[in-house]
Parts: C-alpha cells; sequence; structure tokens
C-alpha cells in the first residue's frame, strides 16, 4: 500500500487496508487523534470499515500546545 | 463568573498552552491560574518519531473545557477545515478563528475572520474570534452572532499589553457578549488593566509560558485578573487635574 501520510510518502504492507489498521500499524489506538482521508474527516466509528486504497491522502492529527 | 454562549466558568482567564520550558511546570502553572478553559492548536501527528509526551492527553478532561484555534489558517477556508478537524475529536465545540494576515505581526486578517466566523456559526460552532482591535469590526462580529470577541492588546507573543485601551474600551461598551481580550499580553498589570476596563476576560500565554518562573507568574495573573474585575466592579474615583487633599483643611496645628 503507498499512501502519502502526514506529507510524507510510505510503502505499508498490503494488510495495513483501513483506518483502524493504519493506526493500529503505528501504535496510534490509544492515542487522541483525528484521521481525514482525502480531505474528509473519518468518524471514529468508521475506522474499521473505512478502507485505504492506494494514492490516499491521509492525515493524522492532533492537538498540541498553543495559545 | 464568565458566561460563554450556554457555558459558565468560575474563572474569567483563558489559558495558553504553548511554549512551556517543561510539561511539570506547565501542569503547575495551569493548576495554580485556576483556569478552566485552555487553548490548543492543531497539527500533524509527528507519528514518524518516538512518540513525545502529549499535554492534553495528561489533563483530567473533566476539568477543562478546550478552546482549540485555527492558527496556521490564512484563509476561512482553511481555519475551518481545521475547526471540523479539532471538533471531529469529540473534545470540543469551541473554537478560537485565528486567521493571520500578515507573518511578521501576526496581526489578524479582517476579511478572512469575519468569513470564517460567519461559516462557523452556520456549521454549529461556538464561535470565540481573535480580531485586531477595530471597533467597527468587533460589531460586525458580533452582528454575526459569534459567541464572544477577542480584540488583541498588542501582536500575539511581544507582550507589548495594551497599546489601545480607547478601542479597547469602546468595543467593551457596545459590546453584549463577552469581550476577552487576547494577544499581547505582558504581566499581571496588563491583566489588571484590560479587567478594569471592563473585559469579560483574558487570554494570554507567553506572560504565564515565557516568565522565569511561570508557576509564580500563573498565581500572579490570577490575582490582578481577580483585583482588576474587583475595581471594576467598584468603580473608580474621578480623576482630577490638580490635587485634593485627603487630610482636613481646618484645624491645622499651630494656625
Amino acid at each position: 500500500m503507498n499512501f502519502q501520510l502526514n506529507g510524507k510518502q510510505v510503502e505499508l504492507p498490503e494488510v495495513v487496508d483501513s483506518v483502524e489498521k493504519l493506526l493500529t500499524h503505528y501504535h496510534l489506538q490509544s492515542r487522541i487523534a483525528v484521521v481525514e482521508v482525502n480531505k474528509e474527516i473519518v468518524r471514529k466509528e468508521e475506522y474499521e470499515t473505512k478502507k485505504l486504497s492506494n494514492g490516499d491522502v491521509v492525515e493524522i492529527i492532533h492537538f498540541v500546545g498553543g495559545g | 463568573m464568565l458566561t460563554i454562549a450556554n457555558r459558565t466558568f468560575q474563572s474569567r482567564l483563558l489559558l495558553g498552552t504553548g511554549k512551556y520550558p517543561s510539561f511539570e511546570i506547565q501542569k503547575e502553572a495551569v493548576t495554580q491560574s485556576e483556569t478552566e478553559i485552555l487553548t490548543f492548536a492543531v497539527r500533524r501527528m509527528n507519528i514518524f518519531e518516538e512518540s513525545q509526551p502529549n499535554f492534553l492527553e495528561q489533563l483530567d478532561l473533566n476539568k477543562y473545557t478546550l478552546l482549540p484555534n485555527t492558527a496556521g489558517a490564512k484563509t476561512a477556508e482553511e481555519a475551518v477545515r481545521i475547526a471540523k478537524l479539532a471538533k471531529a475529536s469529540g473534545l470540543c465545540d469551541m473554537i478560537k478563528v485565528e486567521v493571520i494576515g500578515d507573518q511578521r505581526t501576526l496581526l489578524p486578517d479582517p476579511v478572512e475572520t469575519l468569513k470564517a466566523s460567519e461559516m462557523l456559526l452556520e456549521e454549529g460552532f461556538i464561535v470565540l474570534p481573535y480580531t485586531s482591535d477595530d471597533v467597527v469590526l468587533a460589531k460586525r462580529l458580533e452582528d454575526l452572532g459569534v459567541h464572544a470577541v477577542m480584540p488583541g492588546a498588542s501582536p500575539i507573543g511581544s507582550g507589548k499589553g495594551i497599546i489601545n485601551p480607547l478601542n479597547l474600551s469602546f468595543i467593551i461598551e457596545q459590546s453584549k457578549v463577552p469581550v476577552i481580550v487576547d494577544a499581547g499580553i505582558g504581566s499581571p498589570k496588563d491583566v489588571a488593566y484590560a479587567m478594569e476596563l471592563g473585559a469579560d476576560g483574558v487570554l494570554l500565554n507567553t506572560a504565564v509560558s515565557g516568565a522565569k518562573d511561570p508557576i509564580k507568574m500563573a498565581q500572579a495573573v490570577k490575582y490582578a485578573l481577580e483585583a482588576g474585575r474587583l475595581g471594576y466592579e467598584a468603580g473608580r474615583m474621578e480623576e482630577k487635574d490638580y490635587a485634593v487633599a485627603s487630610s482636613p483643611t481646618t484645624g491645622m496645628v499651630g494656625s
């Protein structure tokens, strides 16, 4: 699987084909995060069912310190 | 008490979470400040490096209301995208609209701020726009239905304090929604001044995080805020050009 993930091209095993599996791959399941695929926000309930395909643009977003 | 939309807060201080020397100091500063509203920025997670501790994930989220900002946005559309990402966390529905129009001064873009506020109100957000101290713009934002206006005291992170108190007092006088003085606050003196002008609250970050002792400064701004508010409610004495003796002018000894 080839994605553009947070601005970087990444090549991941073929089994990483859903948002859920992508988060697990990076050990992010328990983190406070928001996922966007091709500029569309993926709701948490859809993590398992939201399939990823080659060429998808994925953003994993979180909250950082700011004023 | 500070009321924004349908929420009430005991504290009138909104505290930023950026640029603290350490998480331990930050945690203690936040506690000492007694704030109930914390601001955050929305960014890409740094997933390609060793996981960094995240301040938000260490907070008791029942105790704080999160106010994410749209910092990084240069257009209304970018601000809306960031706001929607923040809301999708399921942790907040308030948003600080921050659309920067000039990178050197970090002053807000009035046109894009107005546009973003309108779009976000339509999306059902509780909208708190960071704006310049422009009196008419503040009115236009209020007319849109924003839940608070947040005029800057001076440029973000400058610590220059309140450079146009007259404009701020005009904004406060005309406003029916809370006015929160945001950006440029440098010291407790500025906090007290903003509150004496009649502001409903103050949002600051670097004044605390950039102090030599952020924990002590967090306490100082808390007291300054309370002092300023009490002073405002008490109503200050009339100012005069010439001296008026405080002691009796009759019965002088030796006369």
